[in-house]
């Protein structure tokens, strides 16, 4: 590579944002992508913006259990070791 | 989140029929499970179904148990299996290891008008920049919005429901996710990166934060 560094474009910032937020980018990779973000407010909004969604869907709600389906369950465990 | 070794206790004792541990392993991964049946079949009522069938298969194959896999992993092969079965019964076929599907590749993610074309200015960045989006953090987590994005996964391909699910919802880690859908490193990243995206951008419309080009 040559020693200054390709800028790195919104669309490619755009592409490796998982890849970033995965820690698989390179160093120099990574370097390019923090100071593409410094001086980009749509990829700073971007980037908060995917992961405002992974923390949206790490907070829904728990699915609830039914009881009846936990009793059929006790019971035909009860059943196996009976049997 | 709790660990493999409980896990493996609780198992133990599910084999040698006690049966609290067996109702601490239902209530520990019942959730879950269910909320990964939904990305197999159609309805909550199906997907309690295979739910139920799954630790049916757990109380019977308990035994068979060999530890190649973690629990949780034992776990949701079990439920695949069956989910994969039970959706092909019904008109809703969804492949299982549809991870190199055709309909996963090369699909637009973000439209290119988004960016400025090369006869632009500055070919490549944005020519449209998303807002930061009107409603502060708190209220995202909740109500609509979440809804919405719940429903905005279920339009997702399969492959991509997967991993974003397992992923995101329930907070596996990438290696699990591999193990689990047996598919590389690589592959779960490309499935996850899409799947991201394009629930970004519904939210983005749901928002209508997109920039005037230009601006």
């Amino acid at each position: 590579m040559s020693p200054i560094a390709k800028q790195m474009s919104c669309a490619e910032v755009v592409a490796l944002v998982t890849d970033y937020l995965e820690g698989r980018l390179s160093w120099g990779e990574r370097r390019r992508f923090h100071r593409h973000l410094t001086g980009c407010d749509g990829c700073t909004a971007y980037l908060a913006q995917v992961k405002q969604v992974i923390r949206t869907l790490g907070h829904l709600p728990p699915e609830a259990i039914p009881q009846r389906a936990l009793d059929e369950l006790m019971a035909a465990f009860r059943d196996f070791h009976r049997g | 989140m709790r660990g493999d070794a409980d896990d493996l206790q609780l198992l133990r004792g599910v084999r040698d029929g006690d049966e609290a541990a067996f109702a601490e392993l239902v209530m520990r991964h019942q959730g879950q499970l269910l909320r990964i049946a939904q990305v197999y079949v159609s309805s909550r009522a199906l997907a309690e179904e295979v739910v139920q069938e799954t630790w049916l298969g757990v109380i019977r194959g308990a035994e068979r148990f060999e530890g190649r896999s973690s629990v949780k992993t034992w776990i949701f092969r079990i439920l695949a299996n069956i989910a994969r079965t039970r959706a092909k019964k019904e008109a809703r076929s969804i492949p299982f290891s549809s991870a190199a599907g055709p309909e996963e590749v090369d699909e637009p993610l973000l439209d290119p008008s988004r960016f400025q074309s090369a006869q632009d200015p500055a070919p490549n960045q944005w020519s449209a920049p998303p807002l930061a989006w009107p409603t502060p953090e708190d209220s995202l987590l909740t109500g609509e919005a979440r809804e919405m994005l719940l429903k905005e996964i279920e339009k997702l391909p399969p492959a991509q429901r997967e991993v974003v699910t397992l992923r995101d919802v329930q907070g596996w880690s990438s290696k699990e996710v591999c193990n689990a859908l047996e598919i590389s490193e690589t592959n779960q990243r490309v499935l996850l990166h899409r799947g991201r995206t394009k629930l970004r951008a519904a939210l983005e419309e749901y928002f209508g934060a997109v920039g005037a080009p230009g601006s």
